[in-house]
């Protein structure tokens, strides 16, 4: 179990976390869970709706360190869209649910979080601050806004 | 005397189970306690045959529970030296005993009035000061520490000016475990007029502590953190300071006369007991009383004491691993971090190999300021500890090296 929960990849990330620092010219939001102490300062840089550049200074546990280097290099370069499906997939696993491992791919290693309860907040603190930026909570839009009921 | 493992093994069944395959060490005292038999067995009995309301029925059970809810009064009387029975206000704790002081007692500040509190204090003997000093247009000040990490009282007396109208702090620290100079402090904030408040969350249970010799105004504490149940804790006032404030709840048991336009109080502790109270719990609190003093305060204060010593010094013996305050003459609390890793991470991995601390700011921020680590790991010692339970620790934190290495 606890094992799970320290794999390999998260303490890899934890030591030498990519995407460390803040943008010029991009959105920038702290947020912070006053509990433990994990904080975080996100920058993402959206051009044509595809995340062109993301990075973060943050301080904290291993758990939430991780979790916010493994989302900066999953989300960069990506549409809204693909990201909205990677909040989506990665909020449900960490809730519990079995994870889409093709979608998630190193972001699997989080797996165990869901077995902590206490600590599903330090693995979703970079979703949560990312999803004050993009509007990851919102349904997909529908695909053919015109096509209307009758 | 010293008081067998095996009575304290028999008074805690807890002690014999298993945390994730593990035996259980229980490190984690100064945030709870665990709970003996006999505790249990007092709250029990109430429940099982005398289950009624205080003070207002005219029937057996009601009579019953009356005098077991009394009772508990007077056990807390003689074992925190409080001059008498309307000097012991039940609370839910002592961050509502230290709130009551503040709300009520506090209403005689003026502008310019100072308040003198100490850097290391838990948020529940912090907040309370700080916004009533805001709202009264009072200073709020603090005595600093020692690059030890004790109490630094060479400057007390720039600090303790004619202005300051109550010094309040904690008899034990919540983080550094260390224990206050709680004789020198009164004595000088009584030399200034000021009034005094012991945050004794940490102390009584732990030591001896008598309200009378400290000679302080008031004395906070809970009962969960001395073998007690959550739920209910004390404020000990002096009577005539009792006397003088007003109620800061109205309900049931507070009065002595209602009409429609109007109302007079009952005198203390009633006055300051509005509603029916935590009779369960404070029945639980009189047992517990019991169960300390059986056990030994001066036994309970030397096994602890004992222990933390022990603790410190097998931690900071450890590469990468610092202890946070005194490393002597700690009273429960061992806050301590390793470098490289998460105070969080820490209390995770430990609890995998059955050891549970605490992992946090340990409600006291300002402090964890100025220790420059935003959160601690803290090991906390009790009576249900031995002192294999260090062995344990270290091997523990062997694992989260390891781990994390």
């Amino acid at each position: 179990m606890f094992n799970d929960l320290y794999q390999a990849v998260i303490l890899d990330h934890y030591r030498t976390p990519s995407n460390v620092g803040q943008i010029e010219g991009a959105v920038q939001v702290r947020n912070d869970h006053p509990s433990c102490g994990d904080k975080v300062l996100l920058s993402v840089l959206v051009e044509d709706g595809i995340v062109q550049d993301i990075a973060f200074v943050g301080e904290g546990c291993s758990i939430s360190q991780a979790s916010l280097s493994l989302m900066t290099e999953a989300v960069k370069g990506q549409p809204v869209s693909v990201i909205r499906d990677l909040y989506s997939a990665f909020r449900d696993m960490i809730h519990g649910q079995e994870p889409d491992e093709e979608l998630l791919g190193d972001m699997v290693a989080l797996h165990g979080v869901s077995r902590f309860v206490a600590r599903v907040p330090c693995a979703m603190l970079g979703w949560e601050t990312l999803a004050q930026v993009l509007p990851l909570d919102q349904p997909a839009p529908d695909p053919d806004p015109t096509c209307g009921p009758g | 005397m010293a008081v067998p493992f095996e009575r304290i093994q028999a008074d805690f069944p807890v002690l014999a189970r298993e945390v994730h395959g593990r035996p259980l060490v229980y490190l984690d005292n100064s945030a709870t306690s665990q709970t003996p038999v006999p505790v249990r067995a007092a709250i029990d009995a109430y429940y099982a045959q005398s289950c009624a309301n205080v003070h207002r029925g005219l029937h057996a059970l009601s009579a019953e529970a009356t005098d077991l809810y009394e009772g508990a009064r007077d056990k807390v009387m003689r074992l925190v030296g409080a001059p008498g029975r309307e000097s012991v206000v039940f609370t839910r704790g002592t961050t509502a005993a230290i709130n009551l002081v503040a709300s009520s007692w506090g209403e005689c500040l003026q502008p310019g009035d100072a308040i003198l509190i100490t850097v290391a204090e838990h948020h529940a003997n912090l907040i309370p000061w700080q916004q009533l000093a805001k709202r009264k247009g009072a200073e709020l000040r603090h005595i600093p520490l020692t690059a030890e990490g004790t109490l630094d009282l060479s400057k007390l007396d720039e600090l303790l000016t004619p202005n300051v109208k109550m010094v309040a702090f904690a008899q034990v620290s919540n983080v550094l475990g260390y224990v206050a100079p709680a004789a020198e402090l009164i004595a000088a904030a009584k030399s200034v007029g000021a009034a005094t408040l012991v945050d004794a969350a940490q102390s009584v249970g732990h030591m001896p502590v008598s309200f009378a010799e400290l000679g302080c105004d008031f004395l906070a504490f809970s009962g969960h953190k001395m073998c007690g149940p959550t739920g209910i804790g004390c404020l000990i006032g002096r009577r005539e300071l009792l006397d003088a404030m007003e109620p800061i709840e109205y309900g049931g048991d507070m009065i002595v006369h209602v009409d429609l336009q109007n109302a007079t109080w009952n005198h203390p502790p009633y006055k300051f007991e509005a509603g029916t109270p935590p009779i369960a719990q404070a029945i639980g609190l009189g047992a517990a009383c019991d169960y300390v003093t059986e056990l030994g305060l001066d036994w309970i204060r030397d096994h602890t004491t004992a222990l933390c010593d022990q603790a410190a010094a097998a931690l900071s013996a450890i590469p990468g691993v610092r202890v946070h305050g005194p490393l002597t003459g700690r009273l429960g609390p061992v806050a301590f971090s390793i470098d490289g890793v998460h105070p969080h991470d820490v209390a995770t991995l430990l609890d995998g190999e059955g050891v549970a601390v605490r992992a946090g700011h340990h409600c006291a921020q300002p402090l964890h300021g100025l220790l420059g680590a935003p959160s601690t790991a803290r090991a906390s010692f009790y009576v249900t500890n031995r002192a294999s339970d260090i062995d344990r620790l270290v091997a523990a934190i062997g694992v989260v090296q390891k781990v994390f290495g």
